[in-house]
């Protein structure tokens, strides 16, 4: 069987794997971006405990690995009396694991604002919160959205991993077919060719269109 | 349904979890090595002028860049038999694991080179050192502490994919974990156990790292902000 005949008879398997990785990829997404900003600011804090929460759990989630925080949310929170369906362990164990690089990002970001924007928002009697909200956060985008992307594709690539608990995602079916037919070229190629186009062609074009609207709304880039 | 956990038991399995986490050692250790030499030869392979080689090895370490892990893994794994070439699982892993990182690190090696100003390439050729010497006496002295830090985390990063290795049935320490679990239905201490043994190996080569990034950076003449 060749690859063109492969791709009609597997072709609808496929794409609809390929949006169960989507979907994984876009709710991991929006609870990294979350669980980022939150610990990104409370490492910032100048109160000891808030600041040493959010360290041990950056620490935490950066020293084990994803695999590892994925089997023990689906397989062992459940004997503890918490079972999760699959979609949500995977969803959390992504978005956590990468919401913990995502802060350091974020930190990042924030103290690459200049110096004169906080005093000038002090100046101006800003609170603090609307130093953060109006001042600070609009200025940090154009900084982190290059170290994101990278994030970003590195979360999509981490959304394999859910196909070993169960999800049907890309993976999955690439392997499923593979047991069912041993066209193990055609199954992996398809699922690694896809995964390219969804990295490459979609999720890469977007973030740089989102760097360069960034970067034009606080009066950097090339308009 | 609550589980509790049983100590003297998981001291009972400890000894093997340990023996399997050499195995980790192992497959991290030789799959650097791998991916260190693969990155030197993707990086020369991107910095040469002869646009035959440098655009199919720009777009072959895209591609691998942006593909999973572990799809890579099954498809070493299971399609490397059917060129005739039959592999274990340990040799699909470490082709894998170097190639996969080798992409990383050659863009490491790559920061690293570009990040040496560019007088002092002008200064070599003006004072007509030979391409060798200026590499080895002022170029290369001056990339390597650059790429310390990348290179660090790219040592950690493998050390924390080997778990994938587990999948196609490398014995190493996830994989134990997984028998121990298979074998007695608890999954609970040998998951644990393996989540505490990275966080313990991890933290300390991060914080390590740091450490003689710091170094590198002072013995330089550079101060660390």
């Amino acid at each position: 069987m060749n690859f063109f005949t492969f791709i009609i008879e597997y072709g609808p398997k496929f794409t609809s794997a390929a949006i169960v990785t989507a979907q994984v990829f876009v709710y991991s997404v929006i609870l990294a971006v979350f669980i980022s900003m939150v610990f990104g600011i409370m490492r910032l804090s100048k109160n000891f405990f808030i600041q040493a929460i959010a360290t041990i759990y950056i620490e935490f989630y950066r020293g084990t690995s994803l695999i590892i925080q994925m089997f023990w949310i689906y397989y062992v929170l459940p004997l503890f009396g918490l079972p999760l369906p699959a979609l949500l362990a995977g969803v959390l164990a992504l978005g956590m694991n990468f919401g913990a690089y995502g802060a350091e990002v974020f930190r990042a970001g924030i103290l690459a604002v200049p110096k004169g924007q906080w005093e000038g928002a002090t100046a101006l009697n800003f609170s603090k919160i609307k130093r953060m909200q109006r001042i600070i956060i609009p200025q940090i985008y154009p900084i982190i959205l290059p170290p994101a992307a990278n994030l970003a594709v590195e979360l999509l690539k981490g959304t394999a991993l859910v196909s070993l608990i169960t999800l049907v995602d890309l993976m999955f079916v690439a392997k499923q077919i593979n047991m069912m037919t041993w066209f193990s070229a055609q199954s992996f190629g398809l699922a690694l060719i896809i995964y390219f186009i969804m990295a490459r062609f979609i999720l890469v074009p977007f973030l740089r269109w989102l760097e360069v609207l960034a970067a034009r709304k606080v009066g950097r880039g090339k308009v | 349904m609550y589980v509790e956990w049983r100590w003297e038991w998981s001291f009972e399995i400890l000894p093997q979890m340990l023996w399997a986490t050499l195995n980790t050692f192992l497959a991290a250790g030789v799959g650097y090595a791998i991916a260190a030499i693969v990155g030197i030869l993707f990086m020369l392979g991107q910095r040469t002028s002869y646009k035959i080689i440098n655009i199919p090895t720009r777009e072959i370490v895209e591609f691998i860049r942006s593909t999973p892990l572990l799809v890579q893994l099954f498809f070493v794994y299971f399609v490397a038999p059917q060129f005739g070439l039959t592999l274990s699982a340990w040799v699909c892993a470490m082709i894998t694991i170097g190639l996969h990182y080798g992409t990383y690190l050659s863009e490491v090696y790559r920061g690293a080179l570009e990040g040496v100003p560019k007088t002092q390439w002008e200064a070599c050729r003006a004072l007509n050192f030979s391409t060798s010497y200026n590499y080895r006496k002022i170029i290369l002295p001056q990339a390597f502490p650059i790429a310390i830090p990348g290179m660090g985390n790219y040592l950690v990063g493998i050390f924390k994919d080997t778990p994938l290795l587990a999948t196609i049935g490398v014995a190493e320490l996830f994989f134990t974990a997984n028998s121990i679990g298979a074998y007695t239905y608890r999954y609970l201490e040998p998951y644990t156990m393996v989540g505490v043994i990275f966080l313990v190996i991890s933290l300390p080569t991060a914080f390590g790292i740091r450490r003689l990034e710091a170094t590198v950076n002072k013995a330089q003449g550079k101060v660390n902000v």
